[in-house]
């Protein structure tokens, strides 16, 4: 008998990984962005819900991996190869980032978002890691959902509807 | 360790008696302006985990209006004004002597959305400046800004400041209720006040507490 599917939930600053046929999702990625790291052949995928551009930001000894993205892209990376998948099969799927609050002062507070995404960019450049979709900038909020059988990235937004990358 | 992690049960009741003192205001302000009855409840001090946060503001994919400032001077922080988004609806349709006022018609009715800015403008300016006269504490809000979206994405924008120092925040939250005889149902707006973790020692110094409770 086929498994029932699971819904794996990843919340702010945290990351999680799922294999087929469960699914895997975070709610209200505002500034922040949602990054999956796939294998497709694998059916396993990783997601983490990032707040922060670096990790350099913390002001704090003990340090929440998920929430910076250049420690939280490392992590995911290396959780999923501990857990079957190949490095050179990885891909990724970016959304979020968007600035949900427009401000005439361009604080580098205020542009949290375009910055998230940079800073992940940069980490899957270091790490060799292609972007084959990504949902990023603009205003508004996203929930998403990936599916590691169909390698699918479900977005909801609440005014453009739900799209899949 | 980060001082939200040891925070007293003393120090809670001060920042609930900030929430009451600026609330109270704003709850006046409120009812002037819509020359109504307007109550509050008896404010929610607690120490939350982000997920949490998102729970209090309604769960992170519930549709919300979220009014944003920035608080900057002597204490800064982040504050929210935030109403589901059938509530906000209803604020509007007062502010604008329109009943018929629906947030989905498209396009966007400016004046509307200008209204319900105006309404946050005037409820944290006046809950603010009471937090002001009562600290001693000079608190400088920004311009607000508004956004219409899931509360998740709304809130954690507010979130980006305290989570460079731990992943915890400490918030103040107020309900107020525009009380109607004539409907069922009451219209409801929260505050969330999240002062930076830098400023919870000048507050309570402000008060005459010390940090150790």
């Amino acid at each position: 008998m086929a498994k029932q599917a699971e819904l794996i939930k990843v919340g702010i600053a945290d990351m999680k990984i799922v294999k087929a046929p469960d699914l895997i999702r975070t709610t209200g990625l505002g500034s922040c962005v949602g990054i999956v790291l796939f294998d497709r052949a694998r059916e396993l995928a990783g997601m983490a819900h990032i707040m922060l551009p670096d990790s350099s930001l913390a002001k704090t000894g003990t340090l929440n991996t998920a929430k910076y993205a250049d420690t939280a892209v490392k992590e995911l990376t290396a959780l999923l190869l501990e857990n079957g998948a190949r490095k050179y099969s990885l891909k990724a799927k970016l959304a979020g980032g968007a600035q949900m609050f427009q401000f005439s002062s361009g604080s580098e507070l205020m542009r949290i978002g375009p910055r998230n995404v940079e800073a992940v960019k940069v980490q899957l450049s270091v790490l060799k890691i292609d972007i084959v979709a990504e949902d990023v900038g603009g205003n508004n909020g996203r929930t998403i959902e990936f599916n590691p059988k169909t390698a699918l990235l479900q977005i909801r937004t609440v005014n453009n509807g739900t799209t899949e990358l | 360790m980060s001082f939200i992690n040891k925070v007293s049960g003393m120090q809670l009741d001060i920042l609930k008696e900030i929430g009451n003192i600026g609330a109270g205001h704003a709850a006046t302000a409120l009812s002037v302006m819509l020359d109504k009855k307007v109550e509050m409840n008896v404010p929610d001090v607690q120490v939350v985990t982000f997920d949490e946060m998102m729970e209090l503001a309604g769960g992170a994919e519930s549709l919300a209006a979220g009014i944003f400032l920035r608080i900057e001077g002597d204490a800064p922080g982040s504050m929210f004004f935030m109403l589901p988004i059938r509530h906000a609806e209803r604020f509007i349709r007062e502010m604008i002597g329109d009943s018929g006022y629906s947030i989905d018609s498209a396009p966007p009715n400016e004046i509307a959305l200008s209204a319900l800015q105006e309404l946050g403008n005037i409820l944290s300016g006046a809950y603010l400046s009471s937090l002001s006269d009562f600290t001693n504490l000079a608190l400088y809000p920004s311009v607000p800004a508004l956004s219409i979206d899931m509360a998740g994405a709304i809130i954690s924008f507010g979130l980006i400041e305290l989570s460079q120092a731990g992943d915890y925040a400490i918030v103040i939250n107020t309900v107020l209720n525009d009380l109607d005889s004539e409907d069922e149902e009451i219209v409801q707006g929260s505050f969330f006040l999240l002062p930076d973790p830098e400023s919870f020692q000048t507050i309570f110094k402000a008060l005459g507490v010390s940090e150790n409770g």
